[in-house]
């Protein structure tokens, strides 16, 4: 057995030392800006076509995409047209932690519901309230949903489920 | 068991009837199969094995395996997963009684090899000559094929020939985007799929489709058949032929059945292959019991039909397929309970990894399916490390709680027709099994069959696409049609494929491309494609007759 490349390849998530660079704290205070967890070479380009600000760069289509995070304006394009699921959208306002992650369960979450945390890994790590929602018909079923966190979890969340669980038919 | 809500499909049922299954009735839905229909109502033995009489389930849900043959209204041996139910409709498993749930010749499972090892029904019954007539009866009874038809097809054969300039063989992305193309440039195309819908395996991926923008990247799956769909449709010069199966290609000359009445004999002028691929099993204990299902099957239960496959999956595979079946099983409410992967790193995108990773379904890379417990379905599993010399590990052995199982272990090439065809083969590993030789462009070593897609080697939709294109540009090049600007598209097809290549997940399919190309002067004329073979011509005489 040849030893892996890529450690994250083992365990299917990343862990805080292989994260993409992070954007500084004074521009996470600006506006919302895109983060794009998708370390690994994959055919795949979409975010890069679908930048109208020229904030992303892949040379070659099987690059991972680098997001220069003065040009991100957070305007959610790539978000909504990433297959892998894999950009976050993250601000910090009012010393309060905002990520905008894409969401495609039913049930589907509403504004001011309150959701649990989960990280990289499902762990819960706490709760949050759900402070804005692309509504599912507005983007090909893919809902994205910004939820009001911890500011220091704003690199831990990586998903959200409902807090009470809805009875099963 | 079936879905009523889901994130990404809206299931459309057709009016509620009733077939029979063994006598009883069922209640099933228009535009389901039987094998749908059944499944919904819980049956999950569908048939018996020939030798030991073991309960065998459903598997691949497309008809390429033969697990859930049984008798439909007379007829043996009938995939009823590729049957759609009809009002009334007797369905009966066969080779069992009083039938494949409580088979008694099951008893033969743990008897059979101490009193007849393999090999012994040569040497067992031979004389005297009467008591061998009487045994053979018996035992080809006991492991036989179902009873002979009890009706007999008296309607008239119908027949019909076709002269078209490109016949195409499939219609999944990437046949569709071959018709598009060849229709594009200016050739009549017959498009023939044995479905009665088009788009191949796209119906069931409802996941948003990875590659550029120019290739409908970010879009589903499921919309991506119907985009093609549309752009076939406004294309006047496709014949689309539904429910046609093709059964062979003689000099060129392609036989097919279409909806199981009709002979068709289509006279092209050229030919594209691209029948797609079908489902790997893998080798462990107890592999055979119903609830070890292929991951493309549950995927048609699914996402096609909007039937649970059960409460809780172990997946055996971590390549994009059992990534993409995890994330959609959690979709439809269907708990998975792990992936298992023998490889000690994930197979597929990370990316994919990441999303069910971080909804808490754990991975265990370096391990492996030892056996499924249960005795007529699944009732677990057993995993277990593997070692560098891919052993497992004493005492590592974990059961894993489940009520099925998912085999997302890969796809071998359905080539058969291009055998048959006389295309020269090869077995390449990377293209995962036998493979034709084809041009840059897709033609194979005889002229005038062109191949794209799975059957090519496998890949994804999205390569499928791509070459379906560059074979339907080329075929309708090679007729004249198309000027200087239907060159450059074709170049260009050709370079963007490279492009899409060229990282590390396209290594492997380039390195095992480099082993089947060869150059246009390799391409051997089998002869004028326009000849009508002998064995055509006398199967077209027969059902004149």
């Amino acid at each position: 057995m040849s030893k892996p490349k890529s450690s994250y390849l083992v365990r299917g998530y990343l862990e805080l030392e292989e994260l993409p660079p992070k954007p500084s704290e004074e521009r996470l205070r600006k506006k919302s800006v895109a983060y794009i967890e998708c370390p690994q070479e994959i055919p795949c380009s979409p975010c890069l076509e679908s930048c109208k600000y020229d904030a992303i760069r892949m040379d070659n289509i099987n690059d991972p995409p680098v997001v220069d995070y003065e040009k991100c304006t957070g305007c959610m394009k790539c978000i909504r047209v990433c297959p892998g699921l894999a950009i976050f959208m993250l601000r910090i306002r009012d010393e309060k932690g905002y990520v905008t992650l894409s969401y495609e369960f039913t049930p589907w979450i509403e504004k001011g519901q309150e959701v649990i945390l989960l990280n990289r890994k499902g762990e819960e790590v706490g709760k949050g309230v759900v402070r804005w929602v692309l509504p599912p018909h507005r983007n090909d079923k893919t809902s994205l949903v910004t939820v009001e966190i911890d500011k220091d979890l704003l690199f831990e969340v990586r998903a959200i489920k409902p807090a009470v669980k809805v009875q099963e038919g | 068991m079936r879905l009523t809500e889901h994130p990404i499909v809206e299931f459309k049922r057709g009016r509620e009837l009733i077939i029979y299954f063994n006598g009883k009735p069922v209640t099933a839905y228009e535009g389901e199969t039987v094998a749908a229909a059944l499944y919904a109502a819980g049956v999950r033995i569908f048939s018996r094995s020939f030798r030991f009489h073991r309960p065998r389930g459903f598997f691949c849900a497309i008809g390429k395996c033969s697990s859930c043959m049984m008798e439909i209204d007379g007829i043996p041996n009938v995939r009823v997963c590729k049957v759609y139910v009809r009002d009334g409709m007797n369905v009966r498993t066969q080779n069992s009684f009083p039938d494949a749930e409580k088979d008694v010749y099951g008893v033969l499972d743990s008897l059979v090899d101490r009193f007849y090892p393999h090999g012994s029904h040569y040497k067992k019954f031979n004389r005297p000559k009467f008591l061998r007539e009487v045994v053979t009866k018996q035992i080809r009874k006991f492991a036989g094929m179902g009873s002979p038809p009890k009706t007999i097809f008296e309607g008239k054969g119908a027949y019909e020939e076709i002269k078209t300039d490109v016949a195409v063989v499939g219609g999944g992305p990437g046949g569709m985007s071959a018709a598009i193309s060849a229709a594009r440039a200016g050739a009549k195309v017959v498009l023939m799929d044995e479905n009665p819908f088009l788009g191949g395996q796209l119906v069931k991926q409802t996941h948003r489709f990875f590659g550029s923008g120019r290739h409908r990247a970010g879009t589903r799956g499921i919309r991506i058949a119907q985009i093609l769909k549309d752009e076939l449709n406004q294309l006047g010069n496709i014949d689309v032929r539904y429910e046609t199966k093709v059964f062979g290609i003689y000099n060129g000359v392609v036989g097919a059945v279409e909806r199981e009445k009709k002979l068709l004999k289509v006279l092209p002028k050229k030919v594209i292959i691209a029948t797609g691929a079908y489902e790997r099993t893998l080798i462990f204990e107890n592999n055979d019991l119903p609830g070890v299902y292929g991951a493309g099957g549950v995927q048609t239960l699914m996402n096609v039909y909007g039937i649970k496959p059960g409460n809780r999956g172990l997946i055996v595979g971590s390549g994009n397929v059992g990534l993409i079946l995890t994330y959609q099983l959690l979709q439809a409410g269907v708990d998975v309970a792990a992936i298992v992967e023998a490889m000690p790193r994930i197979g597929g995108y990370f990316v994919h990894a990441a999303k069910v990773r971080r909804l808490g379904i754990p991975i265990y890379t370096g391990h492996t399916i030892v056996r499924a417990i249960g005795k007529k379905k699944v009732e677990g599993a057993e995993i277990a490390k593997l070692d560098e010399n891919w052993c497992t590990v004493k005492g590592t052995e974990k059961r894993i709680e489940c009520d099925f199982i998912c085999v997302a272990v890969g796809l071998s090439p359905t080539h058969e027709l291009l055998y048959q065809a006389g295309c020269e083969m090869k077995f390449v590993p990377e293209l995962g099994g036998l493979v034709p030789l084809r041009t840059k462009y897709g033609e194979t070593s005889v002229r005038g069959v062109y191949v794209a897609g799975d059957v090519a080697g496998i890949e994804e939709a999205t390569a499928a696409m791509m070459e379906g294109r560059i074979a339907g540009i080329d075929a309708a090049i090679k007729l004249g049609y198309g000027g200087e600007e239907t060159v450059r598209l074709r170049e260009e097809a050709v370079k963007d494929l490279g492009e899409f290549r060229e990282g590390p997940f396209g290594e492997r399919i380039v390195a095992g491309i480099r082993k089947v190309i060869i150059g246009e002067e390799e391409v051997v004329n089998s002869g004028n494609p326009n000849n009508t073979s002998k064995i055509a011509d006398e199967v077209a005489k027969e059902a004149k007759a």
